[in-house]
């Protein structure tokens, strides 16, 4: 059980983490942020609700550790036309929550709100996020992070930065 | 706006190699293309695989508008117009179930689940009123080719299967690629929206010029062998099958390669309990072809897309409005080849796919970019000089050429000048 002081100790790095992930994301440090992944990760952006079957059902995003990294690659082409320019981003990261540990891993979760600002239009993304960050040689990483978005029943505009 | 004068001439506007840019923007255009396409011709609405069970129901659309496909008690597939014959509210707000019945929550009218009225409320205020003129409605015509539900609102006009004319060769060999020989659609499809007119999508579709240079960055990175199919040096070809339809053929490509399973980029070793059921069906010697041959890449006009191993159901909304649903294909019979094809339909399609995030921009940097007004076409000629006829008389050329453009652009321009 941890006291008081750990337990806001460890919401403050929590938090940095998320900080953190949210700046490399807006300004599109494709590697640093693949850098965060455990090499076990899970990505997943869900459809048509929030509990879904994966492994069933369409995902708009469902990436193991390798597509992450083909997911960067891609990006990193400068090819990939639809973030040629890259779409203008801030987000904003709110109502964390540590929701359990066990073992190295910690659940985490919050809400975010995304300003994009692309050629096509301006477009607001809301979701909640799930993570599980693990404790790696004394530092954060992510081993999974689902992005429920809140109108991901609805059809979407395409989808291409990092969320 | 690119507007024109009404009314437009449509031959002034279709050529045969060139049309005007007005008809991708011009919202009287989109109203023209709903009342002689959209509400006349055979769509694609939904399979029958999505309502399996007696009483199941989904919510699809024809255009812009909202149809409940359901399966009666009897088993009966019905298309029922989302529209309470009372005061026009939505019977039907979610997007699938099993249900008998459909109460509207306005003044609960209740319909059964193939459209008649079975009771209002307070029944003494309808002195007579006969019940059976108040059945929801039914769109005309419904009929179905291997498990896909197509109807039309033309009360009489050509069959479905003159409709499909040539192409329904393409679903039957569609197929084939299951053991057992149907298509199930149950992965749930994602819903990608595009601010473009749907005729950019049509055309896309089967537009084999486009994938070097759009898709360069995912073929670049993914050791895809996809690449390959649509370079210069490329045996595959384009075909249309007149009545709107088109397809890349790209059996001359797999047949070339002479290896099972090569099209879908796998081997016959890594799907052995696949292989096993395939020739257990078909003899060793026709599964080994259907599985060289692959799956089609066909568009069915105006709206149904196989490409291999996903579909796309194409839904205009408003001039520059469409959204594409898609999902992964699943074979019956094949569990493990349908995990990959669910796998790579996640990867590769939808708002956060690796090809579609790409075509989506196109479609979009098209759309605006025709809002400049000159030189007023766009330019469909690629190949027509090498165009040539296969076997039965099909009209084909080079899996670059845009000889499908002219084929739906052909059809097209027959729709909108029928009287």
């Amino acid at each position: 059980m941890l006291t008081r002081t750990d337990s806001r100790s460890l919401l403050e790095a929590v938090q940095a983490f998320l900080f953190k992930e949210a700046r490399l994301q807006d300004e599109h440090q494709y590697k640093a942020w693949e850098e965060l992944w455990t090499d076990d990760a899970i990505y997943w952006v869900p459809a048509n609700g929030d509990n879904i079957d994966p492994e069933r059902e369409m995902s708009i995003i469902y990436d193991n550790r390798s597509r992450i990294a083909l997911r960067v690659k891609q990006l990193m082409t400068g090819k990939h036309f639809t973030q040629s320019p890259q779409s203008r981003l801030r987000r904003i990261v709110s109502n964390i929550e540590v929701m359990g540990e066990a073992g190295d891993d910690i659940a985490v979760a919050s809400n975010s709100m995304i300003f994009e600002s692309s050629l096509r239009d301006d477009t607001i993304w809301a979701a909640h996020n799930e993570y599980r960050l693990r404790r790696v040689d004394g530092a954060l990483r992510m081993a999974y992070k689902k992005v429920t978005l809140v109108n991901n029943d609805k059809a979407l505009y395409t989808l291409s930065f990092l969320v | 706006m690119n507007m024109l004068a009404r009314p437009p001439s449509w031959g002034d506007l279709i050529r045969p190699d060139r049309v005007h840019g007005s008809l991708y923007s011009d919202p009287a255009v989109f109203e023209a293309e709903l009342q002689k396409i959209w509400y006349r011709t055979w769509v694609y609405v939904g399979h029958e695989s999505e309502v399996s069970k007696p009483n199941d129901y989904v919510v699809k659309s024809i255009g812009p508008q909202s149809i409940i496909m359901t399966r009666d008690g009897d088993g009966a597939v019905h298309l029922l117009l989302n529209r309470c014959s009372h005061r026009g509210n939505h019977v039907c707000s979610f997007e699938k179930g099993n249900a008998r019945s459909f109460t509207c929550p306005f003044h609960s009218w209740t319909f059964a689940n193939d459209g008649r009225l079975m009771n209002y409320a307070f029944p003494d205020g309808y002195d007579g009123q006969e019940r059976s003129d108040l059945a929801l409605a039914r769109v005309p015509r419904v009929d179905s080719y291997r498990g896909f539900v197509f109807a039309s609102f033309a009360s009489d006009g050509p069959s479905l299967k003159q409709h499909l004319g040539g192409a329904a060769e393409t679903i039957d060999r569609l197929v084939r690629t299951s053991p057992e020989g149907e298509v199930e659609v149950t992965a749930g499809f994602l819903k990608h929206r595009v601010k473009a007119n749907w005729k950019f999508v049509l055309e896309n579709e089967t537009d084999g010029y486009h994938p070097a240079f759009v898709h360069q960055s995912i073929f670049n990175v993914a050791e895809s062998g996809i690449g390959g199919l649509y370079g210069s040096k490329s045996t595959a070809v384009t075909r249309d099958y007149g009545g709107g339809h088109t397809e890349i053929d790209l059996r001359p490509e797999f047949r070339k390669r002479d290896q099972p399973m090569s099209w879908f980029g796998t081997t016959a070793e890594k799907l052995p309990d696949y292989v096993a059921r395939m020739e257990a069906s078909y003899g060793k010697e026709a599964a080994r072809e259907i599985m060289i041959d692959g799956s089609p890449h066909v568009m069915i006009f105006p709206n149904l897309f196989i490409a291999e191993i996903q579909m796309f159901v194409i839904q205009p909304l408003a001039v520059d409005d469409t959204v594409q649903h898609v999902t992964a294909l699943q074979f019956k019979g094949a569990p493990d080849l349908n995990r990959r094809l669910r796998q790579q339909t996640m990867g590769s399609v939808g708002p956060a796919g690796f090809l579609l995030a790409d075509d989506s921009e196109m479609y979009e940097r098209s759309h605006r970019g025709v809002h400049a007004l000159k030189p007023e076409w766009i330019y469909l000629g690629r190949g027509m000089h090498r165009e040539g006829r296969d076997d039965l008389g099909f009209t084909v050329g080079h899996a670059t050429d845009e000889v499908p453009s002219r084929g739906i652009w052909r059809h097209y321009r027959s729709l909108m000048e029928a009287p």
